[in-house]
């Protein structure tokens, strides 16, 4: 029976998030934490080959403890198991610490059961890289397959699996040995409303929560802050453009001068002659 | 780790079909400046199967030395491959600073790489320098969805390691004839020893939307309405000869295609002539536009965002401006002030 592992990740609607603007900081209170809006679609993923192959599916996520908020919102779309691991001494990871944490984490949850593929979604909408998937498949040496929009077959037995990776011009159809770590697209499904069932099942799930005293053959140098290479030096205000020449007149005068404007680069407007 | 080994500055070169990606000789343009304030060569990065001769190219675009890894096994990107060859080179020849454009492979390959290495890798960078006395790389990028900017470092670690975004560095002028160092490297690794394979690789048919290529874009956002409002849109691009663009909320509304949408998680597009209409003007949308030509908006809110980003500004109904704007320009093309429209 196939075990997924879909990472996901607890993040501020930054959509609708209101900065501070003299410290160039969020206010968290403005700012509801949801799901990350990709890792939707890799839950959602791992349900549907679930339903096609059978197995159990299982979510992790590293973050504050009200991520299980985000765990039980994965139990709605139909994860079975979820996982969040938790602890000070994750905090401030980028994304090296992050890959590395989760692999520990991974680690253990193969121990409880073998993992057979690790679904990530394409990006956080908060860290906003991409590079966490890639991360763990690393270090758990096995390959990474990025841009995923389709999974065509999962052959256990045989140990491999078909996807497409979209290109900027189409799709390549790519067969990689399992285990393996898939990074989905948005467009890989949709993500419909949660069967009742689910929602009761959700409301009562209490997810394994582990810290890093948890966790087995764990560096405590590469965590959080003090194992991120990267650091934030400096945070401002995107500078606001100056603005130009307001328009005047009525409706009919303005487009005369618009068009005066644009005429003036002509050539984009014409054909060269040929000759 | 002794950072005195480590010199220069690299760009891996995107290679498809034998023709570079734009955001490598982009990358090559900004890396250039970096190289010169430090002192040091800039390097390019060339993996694939017959693409020796790209080299000259890169030289042309400022590069001074050109590492190849010219092997059938490269034929196909693929993470483990790809990424092998680079680590190989990278422990080599001990780069400062690697480069790569923020497009799927760019990004795969350097996470991929980062973590191997390992090293802090920033990504989506929007502004790059350097510090001249300790090769300190500041690299900038939008975060929390635009709301900031900010400047992310890698003290304690070498390379330091970037994805940059297409269109916002500038390639430079090619000098032809300029000349540079190929080094030429290979690395052992058997077809049986990659646990990916690319079966097939399919072309989408139908004509794909580019509008990064285009010169004329006309944008349109929520303001519109309706699908159908949003006809206007095409309409004006139609008679301009312009590709049409829009706003996230118009694609997620389902009136045009995610190709379409310009922006932080749409396409960076520098048109000649940019027209936002019926776009509130959201940092977001701001940022994939504000280098264009000549940016051009229409709102009916005179406090909307947009106009601070626009060379010229209209306050008023965009379907009571619109219809005049495509009835003028029609008359100004009957007057052969325009011989003929192009064809897109
Ligand atoms: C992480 C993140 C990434 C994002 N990425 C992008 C991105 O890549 N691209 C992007 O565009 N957005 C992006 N957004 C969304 C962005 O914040 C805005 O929500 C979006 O750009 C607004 O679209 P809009 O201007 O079409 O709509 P609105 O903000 O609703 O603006 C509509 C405008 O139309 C005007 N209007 C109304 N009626 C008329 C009329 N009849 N004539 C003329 N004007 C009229 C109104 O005055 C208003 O200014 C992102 C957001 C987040 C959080
Ligand atoms: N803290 C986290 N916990 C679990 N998964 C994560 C975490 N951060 C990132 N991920 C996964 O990695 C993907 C890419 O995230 P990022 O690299 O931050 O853009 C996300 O879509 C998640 O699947």
């Amino acid at each position: 029976m196939l075990h997924i592992v879909a990472c996901i990740k607890q993040v501020p609607d930054t959509k609708i998030i209101k900065m501070n603007p003299k410290t160039n900081t969020m206010d968290r209170r403005t700012a509801p934490a949801i799901l990350n809006p990709y890792d939707a679609h890799a839950v959602e993923e791992a349900v549907r080959i679930r339903e096609r192959y059978g197995g159990t599916v299982s979510v992790l996520t590293m973050g504050p403890p009200p991520a299980v908020k985000a765990i039980k919102k994965c139990i709605e779309i139909g994860a079975d198991e979820g996982y969040l691991i938790t602890d000070r001494r994750f905090a401030g990871a980028d994304t090296l610490a992050t890959s590395y944490a989760l692999t520990k984490a991974i680690d253990k949850i193969s121990k409880i059961k073998p993992v057979d593929l690790i679904i990530c979604g394409k990006m956080s909408i908060d860290g906003d890289t991409g590079q966490v998937g890639p991360g763990i498949a690393r270090r758990l040496d096995i390959p990474p397959l990025t841009s995923v929009n389709k999974v065509v077959e999962i052959q256990q037995e045989k140990g491999y699996c078909v996807v497409h990776r979209k290109l900027e011009d189409g799709h390549e159809v790519i067969q990689s040995s399992m285990p393996c770590l898939l990074s989905v697209e948005k467009t890989i499904n949709e993500v419909p409303y949660s069967p009742f069932p689910n929602m009761l099942k959700a409301a009562r799930y209490e997810p394994h929560i582990w810290s890093v005293d948890d966790l087995e053959d764990v560096d405590i140098k590469q965590l959080g802050l003090k194992g991120s290479p990267t650091i934030v030096s400096k945070v401002w205000a995107p500078p606001k453009p100056e603005g130009g020449t307001m328009l005047e007149g009525s409706p009919q005068e303005q487009v005369e001068q618009l068009l005066s404007i644009i005429l003036e680069r002509k050539e984009l407007f014409s054909v060269k002659e040929e000759s | 780790m002794d950072f005195q080994d480590y010199k220069g500055v690299w760009v891996f070169i995107e290679e498809k079909d034998g023709v570079i990606a734009p955001v490598s000789l982009e990358l090559l343009g900004a890396g250039r400046k970096l190289a010169d304030k430090r002192g040091v060569e800039l390097g390019g990065i060339l993996i694939g199967e017959n693409i020796k001769s790209l080299a000259a190219t890169i030289f042309e675009y400022g590069a001074d030395i050109a590492y190849v890894y010219d092997q059938p096994i490269f034929k196909h990107y693929r993470t483990e491959s790809f990424m092998k060859a680079l680590l190989d080179c990278s422990n080599k020849h001990k780069p400062e600073i690697i480069l790569f454009g923020a497009t799927s492979t760019g990004k795969d390959l350097a996470s991929a790489v980062a973590t191997d290495l390992p090293t802090g890798l920033t990504a989506d960078t929007t502004e790059l320098d350097v510090e001249e006395e300790t090769g300190l790389l500041l690299a900038s990028r939008p975060a929390f969805g635009g709301n900031i900017m900010a400047t992310i470092l890698c003290k304690k670690y070498r390379p330091q390691m970037a994805t940059v975004r297409s269109k916002v560095m500038k390639a430079l002028d090619p000098q032809p004839g300029r000349k540079g160092e190929v080094i030429e490297e290979k690395i052992s690794l058997k077809e049986a020893d990659i646990r990916t394979k690319v079966l097939e690789i399919v072309k989408e048919t139908t004509k794909k939307v580019r509008i990064d290529e285009a010169d004329i874009i006309v944008a349109g956002g929520k303001g519109l309405g309706s699908a159908e409002g949003f006809q206007l849109i095409h309409q004006l691009a139609e008679t301009l000869g312009g590709a049409v663009g829009a706003s996230r909320d118009v694609v997620e509304a389902g009136w045009v295609e995610h190709a379409r949408q310009v922006g932080q998680t749409g396409v960076t597009v520098t048109p000649k002539i940019y027209f936002a209409i019926g776009i509130s003007g959201a940092i977001q949308h701001i940022v994939g536009m504000k280098n264009s030509g000549l940016i051009i908006a229409i709102n009916k809110d005179s406090e909307a965002p947009i106009f601070e980003a626009s060379h010229y500004g209209i306050v008023g109904d965009a379907f009571e401006i619109v219809p005049i704007l495509i009835e003028q320009f029609k008359k100004a093309i009957s007057r052969e002030e325009v011989s003929h429209v192009r064809e897109v």
